[in-house]
């Protein structure tokens, strides 16, 4: 494979549908992949299925978002694998319970907000010291379309996401001098578990595979934000546009 | 965090007696033994992409899990060209990842979007079955998962029984998790076909019987609209993998390299008249006539082997009611059944385009695996009133003969014609009676003909 740069990128979160194909598209362009993920079972496959279909290095690493104190020594873990410090990163982990749970249950807020805000904000300010010490490197982090507007049926995830949303515009300033990249990546609908079986209107849904070329290609370019499919940023344009009075009439 | 399930209308690939069934289409391999343990439904049946025209991979009212996501390859050994994957992977996938490297898949039925899980459980054959024989024998081991949790590991030396159950098993015995498959090393991604035409079925059998064994593949093209000193009228088209040295230009400096077009696509059903006898009449009359014998034809693979595949949801020309696909195999000393069977279906006007016909080899020892020593006539038939009878008489015929159906083309057999045709379905429903006591494996298939006990 192409890797003559001797690219590398590390990619959390491996076992979620979307953050798998865009493992597998850094694979197809010639990255050597750290996957990370909690489950190591799962993890260990697809990191064989990398090197099977695209030949390239590709180590599974145990990693857990909300385990804000192994972030230290899971960086130096990877640089051990790698045999150097990745090129860029790849922040695909994230939990969404369910809303009505959570707005019973302050256990799953607090479970949201340890993943999708402290773990992240965690392990992101860990490679940002590195990143930025090199003066080179690329992030890119899947937020949610959710964190745009606060929804009725998933408001909580929303507010995590749009923390972390908020935190991302802020880390892209300060890296930008150091020569890092920050991408907010916003999916949309892709056909994955989490969409499986709700009525999604076809054309609003990508596949994985859109989904996940389109992350690389985002993030190659150093783009500031990224959705799969274009129009969502037209969708979301009109969503935020829409006036608080109307919006809280709005069943969304 | 349970499955996601999905309601959705169901059925094979020939589009006839949908039925709403709940999906899962789990991403973690270890998804599949919540669901086995079947919280969810009465029953389950795994599902592929599901290119079996028939109700075998339909589960109406029930369970059927999707195996698409679980299709990660695991590992390949390129001395001995063995490949382990989950069997959710494709064949397509495995073209596409290992002909770059010289490997092609051992065998292959007519479309390449059949799952490796698939493949084992209809126990598939392709042009190359009188030499090479089926999927199965190509499969090293498999990895089984049972109702009641276990993994079993089933190879020829280990749960052999189970091994042979499984291979044509149509899903009955468990959810297959992972496979090892030998690929076949090839040179380049052409074959060098011959097509010779033939006037009479008389002069395709004579032709096959004399030539097939200088190919490794190997299948006529007939015309079942044709009549009396035309029936059985035939292009013989028969073909061998092309040596890298007998390439030429870019093709020798690219031995690999293909070039692909964009799949066309049929977007909706077409209204039932678009194939009718004098559609089909004229297409066969110009593919006949188009095809003259010809010797030393260089093709790529997707042309010879996957000419439909060009066409995503080609089933759907045959309008909202569908097909059947009949596929009848007859030992060779039943020539008489093949002509009435031909004779039949030029009457009826019933038969679609591209039928085929083909010898098989030896039969493997797959307890409901369909391929035979034999003639097999493959075509399809376009759902109109009357199908169902028409189709039984043809089984009726076939019985007779001493023949058999194909279960992953079969629609509308009964249990009596099917038992008649699978002698050893008794021991196929002990052990699977053995693996699933519970009954937890079903299919509308499974119900129709009465293939769980």
């Amino acid at each position: 494979m192409n890797n003559e740069f001797n690219y590398s990128v590390v990619i959390l979160g491996s076992t979620s549908g979307i953050v798998r194909a865009t493992a597998h598209a850094y694979a197809e362009a010639g990255y050597a992949l750290v996957l990370a993920a909690r489950d190591d079972e799962e993890n260990k496959i697809l990191a064989a299925d990398i090197r099977v279909r695209y030949g390239v290095t590709c180590h599974a690493l145990h990693f857990d978002g909300a385990d804000a104190a192994s972030h230290p020594k899971f960086v130096t873990d990877c640089e051990a694998a790698l045999g150097t410090n990745p090129t860029g990163l790849i922040l695909g982990f994230g939990y969404m319970a369910e809303q009505e749970k959570a707005q019973r249950d302050v256990t799953e807020v607090q479970a949201m907000v340890d993943v999708n805000l402290t773990g992240a904000i965690s392990i992101l300010e860990r490679f940002a010291a590195v990143f930025e010490e090199r003066g080179s490197g690329f992030m890119g982090v899947l937020s949610s379309v959710a964190g745009e507007r606060g929804k009725q049926s998933n408001y909580i995830y929303g507010a995590t996401k749009a923390g972390l949303t908020c935190y991302l515009e802020g880390l892209r300033v300060r890296l930008f001098k150091a020569n890092v990249t920050v991408t907010t990546i916003q999916p949309g609908f892709v056909d994955t578990k989490m969409t499986y079986g709700l009525p999604l209107p076809g054309p609003l849904v990508a596949t994985p595979e859109q989904a996940g070329r389109a992350i690389f290609k985002a993030v190659s370019k150093g783009q500031d934000e990224a959705y799969v499919l274009f129009f969502w940023r037209y969708i979301m344009l009109i969503i935020k546009a829409i006036p608080r009075w109307q919006f809280k009439k709005m069943s969304m | 965090m349970a499955e996601a399930i999905m309601q959705q209308t169901l059925s094979g690939w020939g589009g006839m007696n949908s039925e709403v069934c709940d999906m899962f289409r789990p991403e973690k391999r270890r998804a599949l033994s919540e669901l086995i343990q079947c919280k969810h439904s009465d029953s389950l049946i795994a599902r592929g992409l599901g290119r079996s025209y028939g109700d075998t991979a339909v589960n109406g009212g029930s369970a059927v899990v999707d195996t698409t996501r679980l299709d990660r390859m695991l590992g390949f050994d390129p001395d001995e060209g063995l490949l382990e994957c989950e069997a959710g992977v494709s064949l397509a996938d495995i073209i596409d990842v290992f002909l770059p490297r010289g490997y092609f898949v051992p065998v292959t039925p007519g479309t390449k979007f059949v799952t490796v899980g698939g493949a084992i459980a209809n126990d598939v054959h392709g042009k190359n079955h009188h030499v090479d024989g089926t999927f199965c024998e190509f499969v090293e081991s498999f990895t089984l998962l049972i109702p009641s949790g276990e993994v079993l590991t089933c190879s020829r030396d280990e749960n052999e029984d189970v091994f042979w159950a499984t291979a044509g098993g149509v899903g009955l015995t468990g959810i297959i998790l992972t496979a090892r498959i030998r690929l076949m090393a090839v040179e380049s991604a052409y074959i060098t076909a011959d097509y010779t035409q033939c006037t009479h079925l008389d002069s395709a059998l004579e032709a096959m019987a004399a030539t097939d064994e200088n190919y490794q593949y190997s299948v006529a093209w007939v015309d079942c609209l044709a009549k009396g000193k035309n029936l059985g009228r035939s292009v013989l088209m028969q073909g061998n993998h092309t040596p890298a040295a007998e390439l030429s230009g870019t093709h020798a400096a690219a031995p690999f390299a293909v070039k692909g077009g964009l799949p066309k696509m049929v977007p909706f059903n077409c209204p039932s008249f678009v194939l009718n006898p004098l559609s089909i009449q004229a297409f066969n009359t110009v593919f006949y006539a188009a095809h003259g014998t010809c010797t030393g034809k260089i093709v790529d693979y997707d042309q010879y082997f996957y000419p439909l595949d060009a066409v995503n949801h080609w089933n759907r020309l045959y309008g909202k009611s569908g097909f059947a696909q009949f596929q009848a195999t007859l030992p060779f000393e039943s020539k008489a059944g093949l002509v009435t069977i031909l004779e039949r279906l030029a009457k009826s006007r019933r038969a679609s385009f591209l039928a085929v016909l083909k010898t098989f080899g030896e039969q493997n020892p797959g307890l409901l695996s369909h391929p035979m020593k034999g003639y097999t006539l493959t075509l399809d038939v376009p759902n109109r009133p009357g199908l169902t009878l028409f189709l039984h008489e043809l089984d009726k015929i076939l019985l007779d003969h001493g023949g058999r159906l194909y279960l992953a083309k079969d629609a509308v057999a009964t249990p009596e014609t099917i038992a008649a045709m699978y002698p050893r379905l008794d021991e196929f429903r002990a052990i699977q009676k053995r693996l699933d006591p519970k009954g937890v494996l079903s299919s509308s298939m499974a119900r129709r003909l009465g293939l769980v006990g």
